[in-house]
């Protein structure tokens, strides 16, 4: 008998890439892509009109600051950069979800989060610059260091909420973790083994999934013949998909998700249902593998213009509003710029600093002679 | 002064680091109610309680993965992992991101894990239960690697381990589980030898004979035989395999001359390499023979009924101490 195992697979239930998610999945929606609010009965949502505006303002400086990051990156002061277009509601909803104890662990994607949880977004620059492998201290802001190896930050969420537990802060006043991967992630052993963990142990931590449909080149179908949050029965806790382009859905679907880990009602898995409208990286080419017309259709649901939409439909915001956000972006573009272009490289003796929590032996006498060799070419040109 | 089997010295370790310290917590497979395969463990979550010593689920990436994230948290975990060959699976949270936390953070994060990995062959087993990956972790920076050779240095070394700021590789020499020695345990760590420090274990003046893990008790069985034939052997424990004690090293060699270095690992880009390359470097003009290596053939582990060929014993540290005269 022969056997296909080369072709797509398109199976009862998955996702297909016009952006409609399969008919029978329950994807939550408070937002449609027109600017319509819509209601949901397990996740009721109040904001003021100051609150969307405070989202809508998110929303735009973050896309600014993708912007400028991808500019910089063409004019060469970044190597490469990892672009969040298209997903800024799944991760300015989930960021404004999270208390501020409760602790995030990125991707290398996950600028809008930073962002949320008060992080300088020029610090961000320093990884993509190739000035350093993290630029900040986790501890400030309750932000974990970007992991570049897919899926190995999972495990690391879990166990720190396995810490959590161990603190005994689950229950009232709890605490929890988030941790945030995406769709080409779920194929890893890792993430399946923070979900076994995460569940055996009934620990504080939400899985909060970007499907982006595509992990660089390859679509949905390649790592899953079902919708991604139904994984989570398999491995007994709730998945829930959300519409990751509503930044009202996900703030809610989150808020919901993460009270219940905080409460010691253990993990959840929340697929936040949403499109790279980008490249991978700027190293990335995607009219390789995906047609223009399946960006069209997404653009028709971007995150950031239905909530403008929603903010001129209900008349509460006009156009000084959205001229004064659009000064902030352009200032916070700016300040990266500026700061970007004026980041020192690190000294050279740096690179042997932090192996250790003390140096070794090893590690001064290489040192030692790496200085010693620069300076015989500083002799050399005085000589001169 | 106790006579402890290295079994036994570790689980009075661990039990003396869980009850100094709230945030130490034992993890990995059969390590509760079981006490593990080789019974390290015994009964410490009966003492301690089930969120201290902790039965994972059968997933060695998980955990080192979890460990880390514990170690995040502020917890000190003791990961065991059941055999050397297990250890693959957990390569990737151990290479790219236990060993490589720090300097990502720039020395805001720390992860103080210990990985136990009881290794080694000459027990018997089956395929991936005999092997000594130890060269693997020496070669990555940011990690710290030691093994230890007998009761007494387990007691202290597994303390010294879990007490350290660095993720630490902890190699126990499987097949020395059962030796017995006296071991004091009333004694605290600030007296012992610092865990990056080898020991010198037999004085002599002809050979240095560098050793660690299991192979340290060969080689003194082998100094025993070679001093009937009038050669006195310097041997050496190397205790820390990264970072290298250096100093001890080549002090011995300048003395003597001539250096052989014994492991149970392959031979070609083991341990045995990079040392002989150090002292090369640092003693070329006392080297009266080149550094010889006496280790496991560059294949994978055979198969148990032939293992006493592939491991070296004494008659081939003998050997090869015999060479090294022949030059």
């Amino acid at each position: 008998m022969a056997v296909d195992t080369g072709g797509a697979v398109t199976a009862p239930g998955s996702g297909s890439l016009d952006g409609q998610p399969d008919s029978r999945a329950e994807l939550i929606q408070l937002l449609t892509p027109e600017g319509e609010r819509a209601d949901h009965p397990d996740y009721p949502l109040d904001l003021t009109t100051d609150e969307v505006k405070a989202l809508y303002r998110d929303l735009v400086i973050v896309r600014r600051i993708d912007t400028e990051a991808i500019a910089l990156q063409r004019q060469g002061e970044l190597g490469i950069w990892a672009s969040l277009l298209g997903q800024e509601a799944a991760q300015v909803g989930s960021g404004r979800a999270l208390s501020p104890r409760d602790m995030a662990f990125p991707t290398y994607r996950e600028h809008g989060v930073a962002w949320c949880r008060g992080l300088d977004p020029t610090k961000l620059l320093e990884l993509f610059r190739g000035v350093s492998h993290g630029g900040w201290d986790p501890a400030d802001h309750n932000f974990h260091l970007y992991t570049i190896v897919i899926g190995a930050q999972t495990l690391h969420a879990t166990g720190y909420a396995m810490g959590i537990q161990r603190d005994g802060l689950v229950g009232e006043n709890g605490e929890a973790a988030i941790v945030y991967f995406g769709d080409g992630a779920t194929s890893q052993g890792d993430v399946n083994e923070a979900f076994i963990w995460a569940s055996v142990f009934n620990a504080p931590v939400v899985f909060f999934c970007q499907n982006n449909q595509w992990a660089i080149s390859e679509p949905l179908e390649r790592q899953s013949r079902i919708p991604l949050y139904q994984r989570a029965s398999g491995f007994g806790f709730p998945g829930i998909q959300v519409d990751g382009n509503d930044v009202f859905a996900c703030l809610a679907v989150t808020r919901k998700a993460m009270q219940a880990a905080r409460e010691g009602q253990g993990p959840t898995l929340i697929e936040a249902y949403t499109y790279r409208m980008g490249a991978h990286t700027t190293t990335d080419d995607p009219t390789r593998y995906r047609l223009a017309s399946e960006l069209e259709a997404w653009k028709l649901k971007d995150p950031v213009e239905r909530v403008k939409a929603y903010l001129v439909r209900t008349g509460s915001a006009d156009a000084a509003f959205f001229e004064q956000i659009d000064a902030e972006a352009t200032q916070v573009g700016r300040h990266i710029r500026q700061a970007c272009l004026e980041m020192p490289d690190p000294a050279p003796p740096s690179m042997f600093d932090n192996v250790y929590s003390e140096p070794t032996a090893l590690l001064r006498s290489e040192r030692e002679q790496y200085a010693a060799y620069l300076d015989s070419f500083v002799d050399e040109e005085v000589a001169r | 002064m106790t006579t402890l089997t290295l079994s036994k010295a570790l689980n009075e370790g661990l039990r003396k680091a869980l009850e100094d310290d709230p945030k130490v917590v034992v993890m990995g497979e059969d390590v509760g109610k079981l006490g593990g395969v080789f019974r390290v463990t015994d009964g410490l979550q009966k003492d301690f309680g089930e969120s201290r010593v902790v039965d994972t689920p059968l997933a060695e990436s998980g955990i080192v993965g979890t460990a880390i994230g514990l170690a995040l948290r502020g917890y000190r975990p003791v990961c065991e992992i059941q055999f050397d060959g297990f250890v693959f699976p957990a390569f990737d949270q151990i290479v790219s991101q236990l060993a490589k936390m720090r300097m990502r953070s720039q020395g805001r994060a720390t992860v103080p894990v210990t990985i136990r990995i009881p290794y080694g062959g000459g027990i018997g087993a089956v395929e991936h239960h005999s092997e000594s990956p130890e060269a693997l972790f020496a070669h990555t920076a940011g990690l710290r690697v030691v093994a230890c050779s007998g009761p007494a240095d387990a007691y202290t070394m597994i303390q010294q381990s879990i007490h350290c700021e660095d993720p630490v590789i902890f190699f126990e020499p499987k097949r020395r589980y059962w030796d017995k020695a006296d071991v004091d345990t009333t004694g605290g760590l600030a007296d012992a030898l610092p865990l990056d420090a080898a020991r010198t274990v037999a004085e002599g003046s002809d050979v240095t004979v560098l050793a660690y893990g299991p192979m340290v008790r060969t080689c003194m069985e082998a100094a025993v035989a070679a001093r009937e034939d009038g050669r006195a052997l310097d041997v050496i424990d190397l205790r820390s395999l990264s970072p290298l004690d250096l100093a001890t090293i080549v002090a011995s060699v300048r003395k003597t001359g001539r250096c052989v270095v014994v492991h149970e690992a392959p031979v070609t880009g083991g341990l045995g390499a990079e040392i002989a390359a150090r002292v090369t470097e640092q003693c070329f003009y006392q080297l009266e023979a080149p550094v010889l290596r006496v280790g496991g053939f560059s294949t994978p582990y055979p198969p148990s009924r032939l293992e006493e060929h592939y491991l070296p014993d004494l008659d081939r540290v003998l050997d090869a101490v015999d060479r090294t005269f022949a030059y």
